[in-house]
C-alpha cells in the first residue's frame, strides 16, 4: 500500500511535563510519571510499553469489555483493565506477569474460538503468537444455530458430550448499498454502538440486544438498516476492529476475490461537499475509489465523516456501461445496483 | 435529539397501559413542527423498564407498537429500548402465549420432584412456548422456593402473577388449571423455627400481619425509628459501626464503611437502595422476610436514609416474587398515607420515600451496579469499579446499597444498640445469620442461628440429612461443594474463609449420596451460561467454554485434557471478569472436580 502523507497537523499528544498535577506509577519496575487523570494504558504507552487493546479506541469512552488490556495492580484481587483504570500515585503495576499473560491468552482464545478474526486489525495475529493463544483446543466449531437475532434471554440448548466450540457464526447482513454487517466477525466491543450514539453521531440506530453469549448488535426488532435510524455516516465501520462492518464495495470485491489491498493507494484530501474541511483518505484500486476513511487523530473529524464524505464519491468515477472501464468496475456496479428481489428501489 | 421512530402504533389496550405508567410529556408547538419536550422526557428514562414490564404484565408481550409508543414518550431510541427489553427473561418481544408457568429446573427443584413436574406439564402443554388456550410453560432458574420444591411461578398477562409451591407431578392438572384460570392462591408463610424464642431477624415473621401497619406498630414497629431520631444520623452510624455489621448479600462488606462514606459524600442528592433481587440458586431467605415482615424493611430503609442524608430510596425486588411485591406495594402506600414516608417522615423534619422496582428476570441484576443500571433504564450490565457506588452510584450520585437481611439487622442494632448486637456471634462475624437449608434434609426452611454454629449443627437443626450425605452446596451456585469432611466448619465469615469457602447468600443444600452430582454441576454451569450479561469476554465466552468442556469431561470418560481447559477457563474468568458473576462462575465446578465429586 502506498500512502501519500498530507502536510497537515494531526495534533500532538499533551506533554506530561507541562501538566500541573502528575502521578507516578511503577510499571514493571520502572517509575512512570503521567498527568493526573491519565489511565494505566496512557502510562504504559508513555513508557513505550504498548498493551494489546480491542475494545479501546482513543476517540470513544472506554467500555473495558474485552479485557485483553488487563494488568495486575498490587492490592487488587482481580486484574484491572488498563484502558480505563486511572493511574494513582504509588500504584505498582505488572503488565507481563503470569496472571496477565494467562488472561490475555484466554481472551484471545475465547474470541478466536467463537468469532471470525480473519480480518481483524493486523496486530491481533501478533498477539496470538505473543501470548501463545491456541483457539483450536476448544474443539471444532459447532455448526451455527438458527435465529441468533431472536434468541430469548436465559435459555440455550445444552451441549452434549460431543460438543465442539459454539460460535457466533451467522449469515452476513446485506440490506443496503453502502455497507454490510457480518456479525460472525463481531467481538461485541461496543465501539459501533458508541460511535452511533453519544460518542460521535448521536443517531442511536443500533444497540446491544439479547444477553450473554447470545448478545448481539441490533437495530430495534432486528429491522433492516434501511428501516432503521441509520444515516449511513459509516462511523461504525471506521471504529470496527474486526471488519465485521465493511463497505459494500470492499465486501463485493472480496467476494469476487479481486480485493487487492497491497496494490491500493491511499490519498488524503479534503472533502469537497461543505466547508467544514474534513480530511478524507481515499482508498483506490485500479483508479477506482473502493473505500473512504478519515484519520482518527485529525483535529476536525477524529475519524468521523458524514454520508457524503464517506460514501458520496461516485460522481468522480463514472461506472456507466457505456464507458471504458477498469477491471473492477463490474463488481463495483453490482454493489450499487439494487437487487430487484429485495423490494426496494 | 433527533430520534427516528417507526410508524408502528400500539393497540388501544397497549396504549392505556403505557399511559398509566408514563406521564404524557409536554408538547411544545413550534410553527412547522411539533417538539416533545426532550429534557423532560429523557429525565424519565428510568421509567423504561417499568413501562416495558407493565405492557408485558397486561398484554403478554411487548409489540413493536408498544415499544415505539414508550420510546416516543420517553425519548429513548428504539434500538436502545429493544436492547433493554431483550436483556430480561421475563419480557417477550415476540408474540407469545400470555400465560406462562415458569417451572424451576434448578438444583433445588429438579432432583426433588421438579423433573417429574416438568415432564407432567409437558405432557399437558407440549414443549415450552407452545401450548393451547394461550397457556404455556418455560424452564426457569431457581425461583427462591427451594424449601417447598418443586416450584412454579405463574406469569399471567392481565392478572396478578402467582406462585405454586410443593407442586409435584400429581399436581400438574391443578397447576395447569391455575395457569389457565388465574385462580390460585398465595402459599402460606411458614418456617421451621416459627414460634421459637430468641429469634431476631425472624421474630415477627408469621406473627405480625404483613398487610397491616397497625399490626407492625403493635409488634414493636417504629421503636427503631424513634430511637434513630434520638441518636441522630451520626449516632445511628456509630451504632452500625459498633455492631460490626457485615453485608448479608454475599460479599460480607462492612456496612458502616458504606454508611459513613455516603453520609460524608459532599452531594445534595443521595440514594439508598435495598437489594431484594434475591436470585442466587438455593436462596430464599429474603423472600421470607419480604413476605412476612415488609414494614420492618421500610423502617430500616428510612433509618438508612436518615443516617446517610439520602431522601430517595429504591427497593428492587425480584420479578419472580409476586407475593412479596404485592405486600411491599401495599406497605409503601400505607406508610405514605401515615406520613412515615414522604416529605416529613413521622413529623421529624426529614424527607424519605421509597420507590419499588420489580426485576424482570436477570440474575445479574443482583450485582449492585447492574441493579443500578437496571433502575436507570438500561441493560443490567455491571459497571467497572472504581468508582464505587458510595462515590458514584445510582444516577451518578453517592448511593448506599444493602441487602434485605442486612437492613433487617439495622432495626435491631438501632433499637438495642450496636454493642448488644456485637455480643452475639464471633468478633468478626457479629449477630445472627439466616441460612437457606433445602435439598435432602428433613425440615427444609430458613434457619436463624448465631454466627459460629457449625455446618453439622445447622443440619441437625433441620432434622438431619435425608439419606446418606453425598455433598453439600454451600453459598449457592457461586459457592462451593463441601463434603462430610467439612461438617465441623463454623459458619462464620472467617471460619469459612480459612477453609477456602464462603457463606455467600447462606445457601446450605445437601444432596444424598445417590444423587448424580455431575448433573447438579452441569446445571450450575448451564445457569451461568444463561445468566451472564455478556458484556466482558472472559465471562461471556468463558461460561460457554466451561459448560462445553464439562459436558465433554463428564460424557467422555473424564479426559484430563478437559480438566486442563476447565482450570484455564476458571483462572481467566476469576481474574479478568468485570464483576462477581464471572469471578465466581467457576467456583462450584472447581470445587466439585477438586474433590472428585464428579
Amino acid at each position: 500500500m502506498t500512502i501519500h502523507e498530507p502536510p497537515i497537523d494531526r495534533g500532538v499528544p499533551a506533554d506530561p511535563a507541562a501538566a500541573s498535577a502528575t502521578v507516578t506509577v511503577r510499571i514493571d519496575g520502572q517509575d512512570v510519571t503521567v498527568p493526573q487523570g491519565a489511565t494505566l494504558l496512557d502510562a504504559c504507552r508513555a513508557n513505550d510499553q504498548p498493551q494489546p487493546t480491542l475494545c479501546y479506541i482513543e476517540t470513544l469512552t472506554p467500555v473495558n469489555a474485552c479485557r485483553v488490556c488487563v494488568v495486575e495492580v498490587e492490592g487488587s484481587r482481580p486484574l484491572v483493565p488498563s484502558c480505563s483504570r486511572q493511574a494513582e500515585d504509588g500504584m505498582v503495576v505488572a503488565t507481563d506477569s503470569d496472571r496477565v499473560r494467562h488472561s490475555r491468552r484466554m481472551v484471545l482464545e475465547f474470541l478466536g474460538s467463537s468469532v471470525d478474526l480473519s480480518l481483524a486489525d493486523g496486530e491481533v495475529a501478533d498477539w496470538f503468537a505473543q501470548y501463545g493463544a491456541d483457539p483450536t483446543r476448544y474443539g471444532p466449531p459447532m455448526p451455527p444455530g438458527d435465529g441468533r437475532d431472536h434468541r430469548h434471554a436465559g435459555h440455550h440448548h445444552a451441549p452434549g458430550p460431543d460438543a465442539g466450540a459454539e460460535t457466533v457464526e451467522q449469515p452476513v447482513k446485506v440490506d443496503n448499498d453502502l455497507y454490510v454487517r457480518d456479525y460472525s466477525k463481531c467481538i461485541l466491543c461496543y465501539k459501533c454502538v458508541e460511535a452511533c450514539g453519544e460518542d460521535a453521531q448521536n443517531t442511536f440506530a443500533i444497540s446491544v440486544a439479547g444477553r450473554g453469549f447470545d448478545a448481539r448488535i441490533s437495530t430495534e426488532f432486528d429491522a433492516a438498516l434501511t428501516d432503521s435510524a441509520c444515516v449511513y455516516c459509516g462511523n461504525c465501520i471506521e471504529v470496527c476492529p474486526t471488519d465485521a462492518l465493511m463497505f459494500r464495495s470492499e465486501y463485493e470485491l472480496r467476494q469476487a476475490e479481486v480485493w487487492d489491498e497491497p496494490q491500493q493507494e491511499v490519498t488524503t484530501t479534503v472533502c469537497s461537499f461543505c466547508g467544514v474541511g474534513c480530511n478524507l483518505e481515499l482508498h483506490t484500486q485500479d483508479d477506482r475509489i473502493v473505500k473512504v476513511t478519515s484519520p482518527k487523530d485529525h483535529s476536525v473529524t477524529y475519524g468521523n465523516l458524514c454520508i457524503k464524505g464517506r460514501f458520496g464519491y461516485d460522481y468522480v468515477q463514472e461506472l456507466s456501461d457505456d464507458l471504458a472501464t477498469t477491471p473492477i468496475d463490474e463488481v463495483l456496479r453490482a454493489a450499487r445496483t439494487p437487487d430487484p428481489d429485495d423490494g426496494r428501489s | 435529539m433527533d430520534l427516528r421512530f417507526s410508524d408502528a402504533q400500539p393497540t388501544e389496550a397497549e396504549r392505556d397501559v403505557i399511559l398509566a405508567c408514563v406521564p404524557d410529556v409536554e408538547t411544545v408547538e413550534v410553527p412547522g413542527r411539533v417538539v416533545r419536550s426532550g429534557h423532560a422526557a429523557r429525565s424519565q428514562r428510568h421509567l423504561l423498564l417499568p413501562a416495558l414490564a407493565a405492557v408485558q404484565a397486561q398484554i403478554g408481550y411487548v409489540s413493536e407498537g408498544s415499544l415505539m409508543e414508550i420510546c416516543r414518550r420517553l425519548m429513548v431510541p428504539p434500538a436502545d429500548a429493544y436492547g433493554v427489553a431483550t436483556f430480561y427473561a421475563l419480557i417477550r418481544t415476540e408474540p407469545h402465549p400470555p400465560r406462562v408457568a415458569h417451572l424451576c429446573e434448578d438444583v433445588g427443584c429438579a432432583p426433588f420432584g421438579g423433573d417429574e413436574l416438568i415432564a407432567a406439564v409437558t405432557d399437558r402443554l407440549g414443549p415450552p412456548g407452545t401450548g393451547t388456550d394461550g397457556a404455556t410453560w418455560a424452564p426457569s432458574p431457581c425461583l427462591g422456593q427451594c424449601d417447598r420444591a418443586p416450584a412454579a411461578y405463574l406469569q399471567l398477562a392481565g392478572q396478578d402473577d402467582q406462585v405454586m409451591v410443593g407442586a409435584d407431578a400429581a399436581d400438574a392438572d391443578h397447576l395447569v388449571d391455575a395457569l389457565r384460570s388465574g385462580a390460585g392462591s398465595d402459599p402460606d408463610l411458614s418456617f421451621p423455627q416459627q414460634g421459637q424464642d430468641g429469634l431476631e431477624l425472624l421474630a415477627r415473621v408469621g406473627v405480625v400481619d404483613p398487610t397491616s401497619l397497625d399490626s407492625h406498630h403493635s409488634h414493636g414497629g417504629g421503636v427503631a425509628l424513634r430511637r434513630a431520631l434520638e441518636l441522630g444520623p451520626d449516632g445511628v452510624r456509630a451504632e452500625v459501626g459498633a455492631a460490626n455489621l457485615r453485608g448479608r448479600g454475599g460479599a460480607a462488606f462492612p456496612a458502616a464503611v458504606k454508611w459513613n462514606a455516603v453520609a460524608a459524600a459532599p452531594a445534595s442528592t443521595k440514594y439508598v437502595i435495598c437489594n431484594a433481587d434475591e436470585s442466587e440458586p438455593g436462596t430464599f431467605k429474603d423472600r421470607l422476610l419480604l413476605e412476612g415482615d415488609p414494614y420492618r424493611l421500610l423502617e430500616a430503609m428510612t433509618i438508612a436514609g436518615y443516617a446517610t442524608g439520602a431522601e430517595h430510596g429504591y427497593l428492587y425486588v425480584r420479578g419472580e416474587y409476586p407475593v412479596a411485591t404485592r405486600r411491599l406495594e401495599h406497605a409503601i402506600a400505607a406508610c405514605r398515607a401515615a406520613g412515615l414516608l414522604g416529605g416529613d417522615v413521622a413529623g421529624a423534619g426529614f424527607a424519605f420515600d421509597v420507590e419499588l422496582r420489580r426485576g424482570q428476570g436477570a440474575y445479574i441484576c443482583g450485582e449492585e451496579t447492574a441493579l443500578m443500571e437496571s433502575i436507570e433504564g438500561h441493560r443490567g450490565e455491571p459497571r467497572n469499579k472504581p468508582p464505587f457506588p458510595t462515590d458514584a452510584g445510582l444516577f451518578g450520585a453517592p448511593t448506599l446499597i444493602n441487602n434485605v437481611e442486612t437492613l433487617f439487622d439495622v432495626t435491631d442494632i438501632v433499637a438495642d444498640g450496636g454493642a448488644a448486637f456485637a455480643a452475639t456471634g464471633t468478633p468478626d462475624s457479629t449477630g445472627g445469620r439466616l441460612f437457606c437449608v433445602a435439598g435432602a434434609v428433613h425440615r427444609p426452611g430458613v434457619y436463624e442461628v448465631a454466627f459460629g454454629t457449625t455446618l453439622a449443627e445447622l443440619l441437625e437443626l433441620a432434622g438431619g440429612v435425608d439419606g446418606e450425605l453425598g455433598a453439600i452446596l454451600l453459598g449457592g451456585a457461586a459457592g462451593s461443594f463441601v463434603t462430610a469432611d467439612h461438617l465441623d466448619v463454623p459458619l462464620t465469615f472467617e471460619g469459612t474463609r480459612e477453609r477456602g469457602l464462603a457463606l455467600g447468600s447462606g445457601v446450605v443444600m445437601p444432596f444424598d449420596a445417590a444423587t448424580d452430582l455431575g448433573r447438579i454441576v452441569t446445571r450450575i454451569a448451564a445457569f451461568f451460561r444463561d445468566e451472564t450479561c455478556g458484556q466482558c469476554v472472559p465471562c461471556r465466552v468463558g461460561v460457554v467454554r466451561q459448560e462445553e468442556a464439562l459436558a465433554r469431561y463428564l460424557g467422555n470418560g473424564r479426559d484430563p485434557v478437559e480438566l486442563e481447559l476447565l482450570a484455564d477457563i476458571d483462572q481467566a474468568m476469576t481474574d479478568a471478569s468485570i464483576c462477581g458473576l464471572g469471578q465466581t462462575a467457576a467456583s462450584a465446578v472447581r470445587s466439585a472436580i477438586r474433590q472428585e465429586l464428579v
